[in-house]
């Protein structure tokens, strides 16, 4: 005897994964699953989202993210425009409030933000009426990224529950890294990070990460490794001394990763400076799924889209 | 400012720390004086002119002193002016604020202050007392003319908004503050640390992604100052601590005799950091909102005299500075209008008795300061505040008084509140009738 309420997804902003529950997120990813076979057809496109117009606000330079909204929104039919901003609005002038009534001027349905201030997303969603979908917000969180890792790891592994995720490297810089240690965690995964203390953020337990000492000790038995990628500028702040150091000392290598499972998938969010936060060979080797996360990115943006502005909304 | 009214208080509860009073009894303002107090029902005007307040019991107390407030001009007046700020103050019941020189231009010279002065004087609401900058322009390198401003009328140095980083600096200003008998207030933060922080360091700086300020940018800073002073066996004010650490140094500083004091604000005793909630900006300052374990460290320092005032760091800004991502919204709140209640609410907990708030908010400030008030003894000067200490209100967005409307405890039901506000005698804010 059945007596589940019918699921219904329900939000109007994808602002975080920390907004998001168990359910929602399963349901994103079945979605995400289901639109998965669109990108294989010889003609890729479904009209869900016919006149429907998103646009993508970009305060920072993004190659892959903004592109895989963009080719997501396009296979649904909406019509996408892109901004990009390389400086950030409060430097032009004009208030980042004021840039968005703007753009709601002009009636879309949809926002996509990526800026370089935590919260950006969140000031957007408290002054205009479109769906704010964020695209990564400073150090905060990247959610689009975090539910297409996990869409990756449970194609490889079946499920998420119980699975041991090892996450590597610049733990406070990294939004992509607090959406999966959130999303991961939710999910009933156990999430370790390591790195240099330099950069591992303090209360980072209280997001549902075990912290390591040593990599080692992070990558043993662990089901998933993820390396981070390391920002050329951090040197100077000063958080490590040199590349080459970090890449002797916190890299993941061939003999770093005997220590997880054996059947263990390595992963990264990209862009990768090679040969630092991972050795090349192990990137371009059979376990890496790198290269899937980014295939998964387009379904996955194309389920949030659909979930947010299509149906009966 | 010379009374030309006479004014009797009756039923009155005179709260008089200076003179160890707390009991019911009238009191006489005239030409701009106590003239008399007594025993309730004692006293009577002598003629048919003057007006009569029969308190029913509410707070007679020596006028507030807030000893750190932001009243923008000159430059800044689209967020506050002198009129305004001091209108914002008479309506909180403080009868004198002293004013902080990071204005624009940077109250580093006699002209600055006398400007300030000449604006107090027009508006005719709260005493003001300008605080002069510690370094020209406040750029922590040179010494700013201290004999001169205080010719024009400053009544202490700081170069709060912009701390003196370099140590050598600090013993100079220390040392040439003293020769001109001028208290230096120092703003503690060692900026190397705090540099980008948008809000305490800690798990929840973590959570919202923001750079975090860590308590200990304040300490060590604290530590130097105090250090400095004590090496030069001289006094200094540490201005609006933040954390439990802070209030441990001070507290040993005092017991080993240093000539430290200090003061904290309604925010650092009444909310802690989760007031960010989702980047709310109007819960962003310097130093930053702590945490529970910091809030309870800070009001035990105001129950065990640690900390000696209670001053507000008002701190007005247009929407214009805090409608904006987090990271770059301007930090501080304005607070005259609240401080009243926010400080009564530790007397209905017990934590402080109505003596020791008063002592908090004008007998210590006006000490520290070494301004006139602070006293209801006959003969002082009649500045006055009147506390209906069971008022209820909603501290409304409508209702503020002051230019700028960036505070976290808009729409908070707040209760005790001041009524009359008496000025050298006269009458600048009446809610009482």
């Amino acid at each position: 005897m059945e007596m589940e309420t019918e699921y219904c997804f329900r939000h109007k902003h994808i602002l975080g994964l920390e907004d998001l529950s168990c359910d929602d997120i399963s349901f994103i990813l079945q979605t995400a699953e289901s639109f998965r076979e669109i990108s294989s057809r010889p003609i890729k496109k479904v009209p869900i989202l016919r006149g429907k117009t998103i646009i993508n606000l970009f305060f920072e330079p993004s190659t892959r993210t903004r592109l895989s909204f963009e080719i997501a929104a396009k296979r649904m039919s909406a019509d996408t425009f892109n901004i990009s901003a390389s400086t950030s609005s409060a430097k032009k002038g004009e208030s980042l409030i004021d840039t968005a009534l703007n753009l709601q001027a002009m009636s879309p349905d949809a926002i996509i933000i990526r800026h370089s201030y935590s919260g950006s997303p969140h000031l957007l969603a408290k002054h205009i009426n479109a769906s704010i979908i964020n695209a990564g917000d400073g150090f905060h969180e990247h959610p689009s990224q975090g539910l297409l890792d996990m869409m990756t790891v449970k194609q490889r592994k079946g499920t998420l529950q119980g699975l041991k995720i090892a996450i590597i490297g610049d733990i406070a810089h990294s939004r992509v890294a607090h959406s999966n240690i959130i999303g991961f965690s939710k999910m009933g995964a156990h999430v370790y990070v390591s790195g240099p203390a330099t950069l591992l953020p303090p209360g980072i337990e209280q997001l549902g990460a075990k912290v390591c000492r040593t990599v080692e000790e992070a990558v043993t038995d662990a089901d998933v490794v993820m390396a981070l990628r390391i920002q050329k500028e951090r040197q100077l702040d000063p958080l490590i001394p040199s590349w080459r150091e970090y890449a002797s000392f916190f890299g993941i290598s061939s003999r770093l990763l005997e220590k997880s499972k054996p059947d263990a998938i390595i992963m990264h969010p990209g862009p990768m400076n090679r040969g630092v936060e991972l050795d090349p060979a192990l990137a371009d080797g059979p376990r890496s799924v790198i290269l899937d996360q980014v295939t998964n990115g387009v379904a996955v943006r194309m389920a949030l889209l659909y979930l947010i502005l299509g149906g009966d909304r | 400012m010379k009374g030309s009214s006479v004014i009797l208080f009756q039923n009155c509860r005179i709260i008089d720390p200076a003179n160890n009073i707390d009991t019911a009894g009238d009191m006489i303002l005239s030409e701009g004086r106590i003239t008399a107090v007594g025993k309730a029902g004692s006293l009577k005007l002598q003629s048919s002119e003057g007006i009569i307040f029969d308190l029913d019991g509410k707070w007679l107390v020596p006028g507030l002193i807030d000893m750190h407030v932001h009243l923008r001009e000159p430059g800044e007046e689209y967020k506050e002016t002198v009129a305004s700020g001091t209108r914002s103050a008479a309506a909180g019941g403080f009868t004198a604020v002293a004013c902080m020189p990071n204005t624009s231009p940077v109250n580093d010279s006699e002209a600055i202050t006398a400007l300030i002065l000449r604006k107090a004087e027009q508006a005719k609401m709260s005493r003001v007392y300008p605080v002069g900058a510690v370094s020209k322009n406040s750029r922590g390198t040179e010494l700013a003319e201290y004999g001169e401003m205080k010719q024009a009328g400053v009544v202490a140095l700081s170069d709060d908004g912009r701390p003196v980083a370099n140590s050598q600096l600090m013993r100079r200003a220390l040392e040439y503050s003293s020769s001109h008998d001028l208290l230096l207030i120092s703003h503690s933060e060692e900026m190397s640390l705090s540099e980008n922080g948008a809000i305490n360091e800690g798990a929840l700086s973590t959570r919202l992604g923001l750079r975090g300020i860590p308590h200990v940018a304040e300490e060590i800073m604290v530590y130097r100052d105090i250090a400095l002073a004590d090496y030069l066996r001289l006094p200094i004010h540490i201005a609006h601590i933040s954390t439990k650490e802070t209030v441990d140094l001070i507290r040993r500083a005092k017991r080993n005799g240093s000539k430290v004091t200090t003061e904290t604000t309604p925010h650092y005793f009444s909310l802690t950091e989760e007031a960010v909630g989702r980047y709310d900006t109007r819960a962003k300052m310097n130093p930053p909102l702590r945490t529970s374990e910091d809030v309870e460290a800070i009001r035990e320092g105001l129950r065990d005299g640690t900390i000696d005032a209670i001053a507000t760091d008002h701190a007005p800004h247009s929407n214009m500075e805090k409608d904006l991502e987090f990271e770059l919204a301007a930090n501080g709140i304005i607070g005259l209008e609240t401080s009243v209640p926010l400080a009564i609410a530790l007397v209905r907990d017990n934590l402080l008795t109505a003596t020791q708030m008063i002592e908090l908010m004008s007998v210590r400030p006006a000490r520290i300061l070494r301004v006139p008030g602070g006293s209801l003894s006959e003969g002082s000067i009649a500045d006055v505040t009147v506390i209906d200490p069971d008022r209820k209100f909603i501290y409304t967005r409508d209702s503020i008084v002051s230019k700028s409307t960036n505070s976290p405890f808009i729409d908070w039901e707040l209760q005790g509140k001041a009524v009359l506000t008496v000025v050298g005698g006269e009458i600048v804010f009446n809610e009482l009738g």
